[in-house]
């Protein structure tokens, strides 16, 4: 960390800067940016921004349940919750034939309430409305250190398994006669944006985490016309929407997660408006 | 041409040694049985046509063949040395069902498939070469870049083809490849296809409807319904008279069109681009 910091007043000598909690953001930011750049892509190719919406709002639950149980920090159960809570949806998408967003839709619900239900008994709701909104000026650095190391699981993850990732998006039985195991592929893809998302909630917040997880990748989407290209852009929106929003949010005095939400959102707009000449 | 080297590297004669056998073949699902007693041979260098009225279970056959679902009896390939192996199987659905929105393009999805370097981090100029050559032995190198849902349904088809060839399969499976795509681009396609069994070690099983192209193109023609009903070349399953009885309007039907078009791929003609 004090590496980070020297750099940081070295190369960033400006008034913002100097706040420690502001560096801390910063990184956070440089971490969780290409995290969310890279699962978002494969999340939309895969069309499951429902599923990652759901994972999210889920949360809830979980902190509930941590709650429940008398953990003082509910991370875990909540990381533990949602890979239950994916798996369980990929199942009964198997099992019941059912359309997927009807599930989804179903099982989304029923977690927002319960978690509503369970967490505003007394009246103590409030406390935990930064999960609602997120917190990234709030990060610890032994918190970074959990990022940087999800970011190192899915980099690694990605480098395996991309290629098959995307064969399974682009068409099961064309993967499965390239002897791709598709149902074992799909649930880890699940599993994974499961546990991201709900690492990544306490800082940007259950109600736009899935708007920045889907956004950059959508306006990539606009304009690129390979792989290659779609993740390089994706990863280019998130990052410099990020420190924008970052910025901007020290000025105004705005919730961080959503600032940056609303560059992501600019970007898509742009991207909407010029797709015609890339298409 | 400059993959020619690259091509050849790929090609190996069809040496008509070698052989896929099924030997009391059977698939039943649940307690429907839909498949029973099917001992075919099929010889490299052949392409073999499935014909059969609907749900007679022809994909059933290509399915349990890739083993997507299991099957009785036994399936098992001899190579040119008589040694017993499971062969590598290649196949092309009948249609691809994907998002045309999706920023893919032919070289991703062919990269994805040969090697497990991810795409998204660009492309060996080995790996490039590779896929153009592949696409190249079925006239599509010219569409390595183009985004996947700017293809049209034959360009589709010839590139499904070309990642059925590589890595280079002892048996090729297709699966009405062709429905639903033009009379222009199913004569290229078919006109690959027969070519196909010439310059590669390769055994073909075709899927189709379409009695007058397969007359013209196949070898041998499979007359499948629930179990093996006829088995021979073009010339001796269209005059058997028990078949012609028994499945004759839809034959008779293309009749005419089959006298129109004489035999001229076995000529060895060129290839259209």
């Amino acid at each position: 960390m004090e590496i980070w910091y020297a750099l940081v007043n070295y190369f960033l000598p400006f008034s913002w800067s100097q706040h420690t909690f502001m560096k801390n953001a910063l990184l956070a930011v440089l971490l969780v940016g290409p995290m969310f750049a890279i699962m978002g892509t494969m999340v939309v190719n895969n069309r499951m921004a429902f599923f990652s919406d759901t994972i999210g709002h889920s949360a809830l639950t979980g902190i509930a349940i941590g709650v429940l149980l008398g953990f003082q920090d509910p991370l875990w159960i909540m990381v533990l919750f949602s890979v239950f809570l994916a798996i369980a949806i990929s199942l009964l998408k198997t099992f019941t034939g059912a359309s997927a967003d009807t599930t989804i839709g179903a099982v989304s619900a029923t977690m927002v309430a319960l978690g509503i239900v369970i967490l505003s008994r007394g009246g103590g709701f409030n406390k935990f409305s930064r999960f609602l909104v997120g917190d990234l000026l709030s990060i610890t650095p032994d918190e970074m250190l959990l990022l940087a190391f999800t970011l190192f699981v899915v980099m690694l993850l990605w480098g395996v398994m991309f290629n098959k990732f995307l064969l399974v998006s682009v068409n099961p039985s064309l993967a499965l006669s390239r002897g791709i195991p598709v149902r074992l592929v799909e649930t880890l893809f699940c599993i994974t944006t499961a546990v991201v998302v709900t690492i990544s909630i306490q800082w940007v917040g259950i109600l736009i985490i899935n708007s920045l997880l889907i956004l950059p990748a959508a306006a990539a989407r606009n304009i690129s016309r390979n792989m290659r290209q779609y993740h390089m852009i994706s990863l280019l929106i998130t990052l410099t929407s990020g420190i924008a929003g970052l910025l901007m949010s020290y000025y105004w005095s705005t919730a961080t997660g959503a600032t940056i939400v609303l560059f992501t959102a600019l970007f898509y707009l742009g991207t909407l408006l010029v797709k015609p000449r890339f298409a | 041409m400059a993959y020619t080297n690259i091509i050849q590297k790929l090609q190996r004669e069809a040496c008509g040694l070698c052989c896929t056998k099924l030997k009391n073949f059977g698939v039943t699902i649940g307690k429907t049985e839909i498949l029973r007693d099917i001992d075919l041979h099929i010889h490299c260098g052949e392409l073999t046509a499935l014909v059969g009225p609907n749900g007679a279970g022809k994909t059933t056959l290509l399915r349990a063949i890739l083993g997507e679902i299991s099957h009785t009896g036994e399936l098992y390939f001899l190579d040119a040395r008589d040694c017993r192996r499971n062969p590598v199987v290649g196949y092309v659905p009948q249609r691809l069902d994907f998002d045309p929105g999706s920023p893919i393009s032919v070289l991703d999805l062919f990269s994805a498939c040969l090697s497990s370097w991810p795409v998204c981090l660009g492309h060996s100029r080995r790996l490039r070469e590779r896929a153009a050559a592949g696409l190249a032995s079925v006239q599509a190198d010219h569409l390595l870049d183009r985004r996947l849902g700017d293809l049209s349904g034959g360009e589709l088809q010839r590139i499904l083809l070309a990642m059925a060839l590589a890595p280079n399969p002892d048996l090729l499976l297709l699966d009405e490849p062709v429905s639903g795509i033009d009379v222009q681009g199913k004569e290229i396609f078919y006109d690959l296809v027969s070519n196909l069994r010439q310059q590669y070690d390769l055994s073909i099983i075709l899927v189709s409807h379409d009695w007058s192209l397969v007359s013209c193109y196949a070898d041998r023609i499979v007359l499948l319904d629930r179990t093996l009903q006829c088995w021979g070349t073009p010339q001796e399953v269209f005059s058997n008279e028990n078949i012609l009885r028994a499945y004759g309007p839809a034959i008779r039907e293309e009749e005419g069109q089959i006298r129109l078009k004489p035999q001229i791929i076995h000529s060895g003609e060129g290839v259209r681009a």
